[in-house]
């Protein structure tokens, strides 16, 4: 008797979580973006952790775009709802999250993350619901194409790396008439070895040499050692591929023991803690690549500087721009999409012709990559004072 | 008839979860997000059962796995994206959990000698040691990471590993093995004086946690497409160790309901962007306040009515495994004894 009254509440107790499990599940359902009057993109960006603020601040910019969408009367006269995801700045995460986005929420586009590792995470499942991913600072070479091939559903709008390692090569030796480089890279990043290869290869290529090459480790605080040792060499510039936290304190030792050499990064300088590590002084004679500059005096930069300050009260910066853009791109898609669906904002994508946002204007090439300018920023007394488009 | 009744205490549990999983992938109520999120949990189930034999049942406060995770990723990794097909991936899983077993052992030899804090220290050294080595070697491609490695786990090879893992630890912890590793834990110097070889049981158990490391390592490189250096670092260890003592001390079932709960928790709370880590971090803190021993204790869940059935009373392992942690009442005398 006691037997089959145990057995009678164990089934009972096992149905009765089957049945949780499928009400709690029912609901979210659906693979349609499009219900009702709105139209559902994902943000999935790393609003937490290691690289938060690269999330934080392409968010940023990804709502004030999409609100401005939403504002002129949205798109066919549907609002836009960003369904929003923080993926802990973990790959892992990244791809679980996609899959909810996708499969749960019925997103018909996603965009981000922002660094190329946790956005490669994210291609393989965008394949598997045919849903697009655009990334607004994926700039890894082989995010969107590899030796396999262009991946289908995976788009950024940004330049990539090799192509700002090859920009400031040109620059060195056009603009600053260089012979002679060292590069101190950051071993640790994969964006700066592979900055600092393509510098080597193009300005090679142009009849310079590379005097020597130094690494060092994100997180390291002192650089005179190395600084040291290339103050023995000849050179006429310094090629320093890396993030600002490093590179401030870099150019800072640098000055400090008398080395004036130009010394030329890439947008990881884009941040006012460079300026706060390294101090006015010896912020001269420093430029780097970037997606935009502050100080470009093209109307729709203007404008959109004016209404970013008056919405959140700081000037801002390349990532803040990339994500206006990025949401301004993915909008643009849905309106020219066919249907509803990722699968024909995919093709639209895919066929962006003259998209002008504030990073420029571009076309997307046949390899999801868009065809674009560089911004080639010099900094005087640590602010911009000089700002040239290139390519 | 006691040995069968071993094995029905677990194959009876297992074959449940693994039918009604797959009964209701069929039926369509888990969905992809879903069973992402399941994929999740059944590696840190591995994990944390496999530092759990270490930290828990060992009592070496080991801070390292994620390296081992780190050498079972990048080997499973490298071998998948060069062998096609499920050889590949078994190879691979399998090659992984090796050389992390082998990393473990030649590490624990010298490293199992410390004790408390020095072994902590010196474990969580090893494993930037061994991210370092990734970081830095061409086969694993730097810092960069791998990136499009071939998806092979589905529900059926997700279930055989994670079953593997917990069917040795589970008969393991209960073998004579088993049984001197706890000694070691209770006291090490009278485990010593009644014969026990305490650095060999150490470096036994040690390996074993690398090994099982390992596998859910390539598991997790096999489902999750890429692989960086940076995901294996210290706070990769401190996460797995977070499910150990949160699940209990020395309690397998409480490392399995701690894996469970913090990733349903953390599901729960992606709603909340702003708040997630907060609330997180704050229910984390209220457990630990509530519930010192963890949720679990150093007790194992008798699978209450399964075990009734099959005419369990007592586990054996609740007998020799006292918790270590004492329950903050326990120590404070009440208001009633004062007066």
């Amino acid at each position: 008797m006691q037997f089959s009254r145990r057995a009678l509440f164990g089934t009972t107790a096992a149905v009765a979580v089957a049945g949780t499990l499928a009400a709690c599940n029912a609901s979210p359902s659906g693979t349609n973006g499009a219900d009702g009057d709105t139209i559902k993109l994902g943000v999935n960006y790393e609003l937490s952790g290691d690289v938060a603020t690269y999330g934080q601040a392409s968010v940023a910019g990804i709502k004030m775009a999409i609100e401005e969408v939403n504002a002129a009367g949205g798109i066919d006269g549907k609002q836009i709802e960003i369904v929003e995801v923080d993926n802990k700045s973990d790959a892992a995460e990244a791809t679980t999250l996609a899959t909810r986005l996708m499969s749960q929420d019925g997103v018909i586009a996603c965009m981000g993350p922002a660094t190329s590792g946790n956005f490669k995470a994210t291609i393989p499942v965008a394949q598997d619901n045919q849903v697009p991913v655009v990334s607004g600072s994926a700039t890894a070479d082989d995010v969107t194409v590899d030796a396999d091939g262009v991946k289908e559903y995976a788009f950024r709008i940004c330049f990539n790396d090799s192509f700002q390692g090859t920009i400031m090569a040109q620059f060195a030796d056009e603009n600053l008439s260089a012979g002679t480089a060292v590069i101190i890279q950051d071993n640790s990043s994969d964006y700066a070895t592979g900055l600092a290869a393509a510098f080597t290869a193009e300005f090679e290529k142009r009849g310079g040499s590379i005097a020597a090459t130094e690494g060092f480790t994100a997180g390291d605080t002192d650089f005179n050692s190395i600084l040291t040792r290339l103050r023995g060499e000849t050179f006429d510039v310094i090629y320093l591929p890396g993030y600002y936290s490093e590179a401030g304190l870099i150019i800072k030792q640098a000055r400090d023991l008398g080395i004036d050499a130009p010394i030329l990064g890439a947008d990881g300088f884009d941040s006012p803690t460079l300026l706060e590590l390294a101090g006015t002084g010896p912020l001269n004679e420093v430029y780097f690549t970037n997606h935009y500059s502050s100080i470009d005096e093209d109307p729709a930069v203007v404008d959109f500087i004016s209404a970013f300050q008056e919405a959140n009260g700081e000037e801002p910066n390349a990532f803040h721009a990339l994500g206006y853009d990025l949401g301004k791109f993915v909008a643009d898609a849905v309106s020219r999409a066919s249907e509803l669906t990722g699968e024909a904002v995919k093709t639209a994508m895919a066929e962006t012709q003259g998209f002008t946002g504030v990073t420029g204007t571009f076309d997307m090439d046949e390899n999801h990559n868009p065809v674009k300018s560089i911004v080639v920023i010099g900094l005087a007394d640590g602010v911009q004072a000089t700002s040239e488009k290139i390519g | 008839m006691g040995a069968v009744r071993n094995i029905l205490r677990w194959l009876v549990p297992l074959g449940l979860a693994y039918g009604i999983v797959l009964a209701l992938i069929q039926v369509g109520v888990i969905n992809n997000y879903l069973f992402a999120t399941m994929m999740t949990i059944c590696i840190n189930i591995i994990l944390a059962t496999s530092l759990n034999l270490v930290v828990g049942f060992t009592g070496q406060l080991a801070l390292g796995h994620a390296g081992f995770m780190a050498i079972g990723a990048y080997t499973c990794a490298i071998i998948t994206m060069r062998v096609d097909g499920i050889v590949g991936f078994v190879l691979g899983v399998l090659a992984g959990a090796v050389l992390a077993a082998v990393v473990g052992f030649l590490i624990g030899l010298p490293v199992l000698r410390l004790r408390g804090d020095y072994l902590a220290i010196a474990t969580l050294g090893m494993a930037e040691i061994i991210r370092v080595f990734i970081n830095n070697m061409g086969i694993t491609n730097g810092a960069a990471g791998l990136s499009g490695i071939p998806r092979h786990v589905d529900w059926n090879w997700m279930f055989f590993f994670l079953a593997l893992t917990l069917v040795f630890l589970w008969h393991y912890i209960r073998s004579a093995h088993g049984r001197r590793a706890i000694a070691v834990r209770e006291d090490e110097i009278a485990a010593e004086a009644i014969g026990i070889d305490t650095t060999r049981v150490k470096v036994q158990t040690f390996t074993i946690a690398a090994f099982f490391a390992g596998i859910g390592g390539g598991l997790y490189a096999s489902y999750f497409y890429v692989l960086q250096p940076s995901q294996f670092g210290f706070l990769k260890s401190i996460d797995i160790l977070v499910i150990v003592v949160l699940g209990g001390l020395g309690s397998m079932s409480g490392s399995i309901i701690a894996a469970i709960v913090l990733a349903v928790l953390s599901t729960f709370l992606a709603q909340f962007t702003d708040l997630r880590m907060i609330i997180y971090s704050l229910l984390l803190v209220l457990i630990m306040i509530f519930r010192p021993g963890g949720i679990m204790g150093s007790r194992e869940v008798s699978l209450g009515i399964l075990g009734k059935v099959f005419g369990e009373r007592k586990d054996p392992a609740a007998m020799v495994a006292p918790p270590i942690v004492k329950q903050d009442d326990e120590e404070v005398p009440s208001d009633e004894e004062v007066k």
